[in-house]
């Protein structure tokens, strides 16, 4: 027998344990409903909370249950509940704890507007052991309110926020950058900053998915939020030193053309999401049919196994995405991907011009492309890509 | 709270906590706050934790439990009860093991 500290503490995401077992699927996301007591104006998902059609169609209790047991059979580690607003769903608690007791951790998205004394309470007994994630839309109840178009949302949310507060659950917040609340932005990044588990200043949307099950009429106003690609980095960069650490570094490691594969995130590798209604998809954007698997006739490891991994092999067909994105070395730097597709054009591969104007402005910032240059025809990339690198002595290493 | 381990008693996993298989691995994970010093933390064990809490069933007295593993590794009684008592020990301290009878 071995003689070394028969039990060792580990932080959850570094435990050694992961280093060497892969299970099949680390992490489920589980909308557990599309349907939200808010009605943001830049939201990709929502449908009214009253929408009795769209809940009679909702998976069950007892069929997410199902679920959730084999997803830990399968070896997840995190289950992230999201929506529309889970906390709709009146099974919440008893979703949570079958999770927690198959001993997985939960990340929870919330808008915090429905978080009770006896959730928070609920939470601090059995700790999710993921601080729970709530998205703020502005710092007074005009702002925050011109987006949720929901009257009394901006008291309830930060009455959630402040339960969690009270009953020690950690929490994060983040924002979401929209007309209404753009003169919040300080005013938000202060009082974060005094939430004791914000080790960091907040992430914000700053340039908005489109309806991830594509609405027309729903995008035009969401396109008509978003930034100029220049108002989007400027915000993006507004800590300059912050930013620049970071974009380097992931630049340093995955700028490169991607040739003409789709797939170049982990979506559906390790990851997969269920919809509300009982279909896998690879991840929360990509709802596209072809993408869905249809869990009443298969199994979540089935799909894990056999139907992600086909799908992921799939190569561009689009002659646009051939000549432009596979060529493309700012392909890290770009959100352009197969769900973004899905989500502007109905398609996996056709490229994205706002997305694309965003990525050549970040690159221009970065000093890695000229005015007027388009970055598929840059033949010398990895020379810029080093001495921007060499620019700054920190990243040689 | 009384630590000392107790031969005659049966020991078994805390309902505070989950324990599960991942690949061959197995870790602990906490399910009430307490258990641990932090939100965020799991256990996992070494092959000597492994094959002493495979057979911490909340059936079988302790020092059963000690006979079968020295059967199984054929090691020294001496070394495989130092083994138990210290791992019981460890994790009774921290509530991931209970006693499931009175010795
Ligand atoms: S709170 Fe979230 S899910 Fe609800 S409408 Fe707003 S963005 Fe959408
Ligand atoms: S920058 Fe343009 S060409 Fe390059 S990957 Fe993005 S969308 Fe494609």
């Amino acid at each position: 027998m071995t003689k070394d500290s028969y039990i060792t503490r580990q932080n959850w995401d570094d435990a050694e344990v992961w280093k060497h077992s892969k299970p099949l699927l680390r992490l489920l996301d589980v909308e557990l409903t599309e349907r939200c007591n808010n009605n943001c104006i830049h939201c990709l998902i929502n449908i009214p909370a009253s929408d009795v059609e769209a809940e009679e169609m909702e998976l069950s209790c007892e069929e997410i249950k199902a679920v959730l047991k084999e997803a830990a059979s399968l070896g997840c580690l995190t289950i992230r509940f999201t929506g529309g607003e889970p906390l709709l769903r009146d099974d919440f608690e008893e979703l949570y704890l079958y999770a927690r007791r198959l001993g997985m951790r939960v990340l929870l998205f919330t808008n915090a507007t429905l978080i009770t004394p006896h959730i928070a309470e609920l939470f601090s007994h059995v700790p999710p052991m993921k601080e729970v994630e709530v998205t703020v839309y502005g710092m007074k109840r005009g702002s925050y309110e011109a987006v949720t178009r929901k009257s009394g949302s901006f008291e309830a949310a930060f009455r959630g926020m402040g339960l969690l507060l009270e009953n020690d659950v950690p929490f994060v917040v983040k924002g979401a950058l929209l007309p209404p609340n753009i003169g919040d932005m300080e005013e938000f990044e202060a009082w974060a900053s005094t939430i004791p588990w914000m080790d960091k200043p907040p992430t914000h949307s700053i340039f908005l998915d489109l309806r991830c099950r594509r609405d027309p009429e729903k995008n035009r106003l969401i396109k008509r939020l978003r930034p100029s690609p220049e108002e989007g980095v400027r915000a993006l960069t507004r800590r300059k030193e912050d930013y620049l650490r970071g974009t380097k570094e992931f630049c340093s490691k995955f700028m490169s053309p991607p040739g003409e594969g789709l797939f170049s995130c982990s979506a559906g590798l390790d990851s997969c999401c269920l919809d509300a209604y009982g279909y896998l998809q690879p991840c929360l954007l990509l709802k596209h049919p072809d993408a869905s698997y249809d869990l009443k006739s298969g199994s979540l490891g089935d799909a894990m196994r056999n139907f992600f991994p086909r799908y992921r092999m799939m190569k561009a067909s689009n002659s646009e995405y051939l000549a432009r994105c596979a060529r493309c070395f700012l392909k890290g730097l770009c959100e352009q991907c197969p769900a973004k597709s899905w989500t502007e054009h109905g398609t996996l591969d056709t490229p994205v011009e706002y997305l694309c104007e965003v990525a050549h402005v970040k690159a221009r910032y970065l000093g890695i492309l000229d005015d007027g240059e388009r970055a598929w025809e840059v033949e010398n990339w990895r020379e810029r890509i080093e001495k921007m690198l060499k620019d700054d002595p920190k990243l040689q290493e | 709270m009384n630590t000392e381990v107790k031969m005659d008693s049966i020991y078994a996993p805390s309902e505070d906590v989950v324990v599960r298989e991942i690949e061959g691995e197995v870790i602990i994970v906490p399910l009430v706050a307490g258990v641990g010093n932090m939100e965020d933390e799991i256990f996992t064990l070494n092959e000597t934790g492994r094959a002493i809490l495979a057979k911490l069933d909340g059936k079988s007295r302790l020092k059963d439990v000690l006979e079968s593993l020295s059967e199984e590794f054929e090691s020294p009684a001496g070394e495989i009860d130092r083994d138990v008592i210290g791992f019981v020990g460890e994790l009774f301290k921290r509530n991931i093991l209970v006693e499931a009878s009175e010795g």
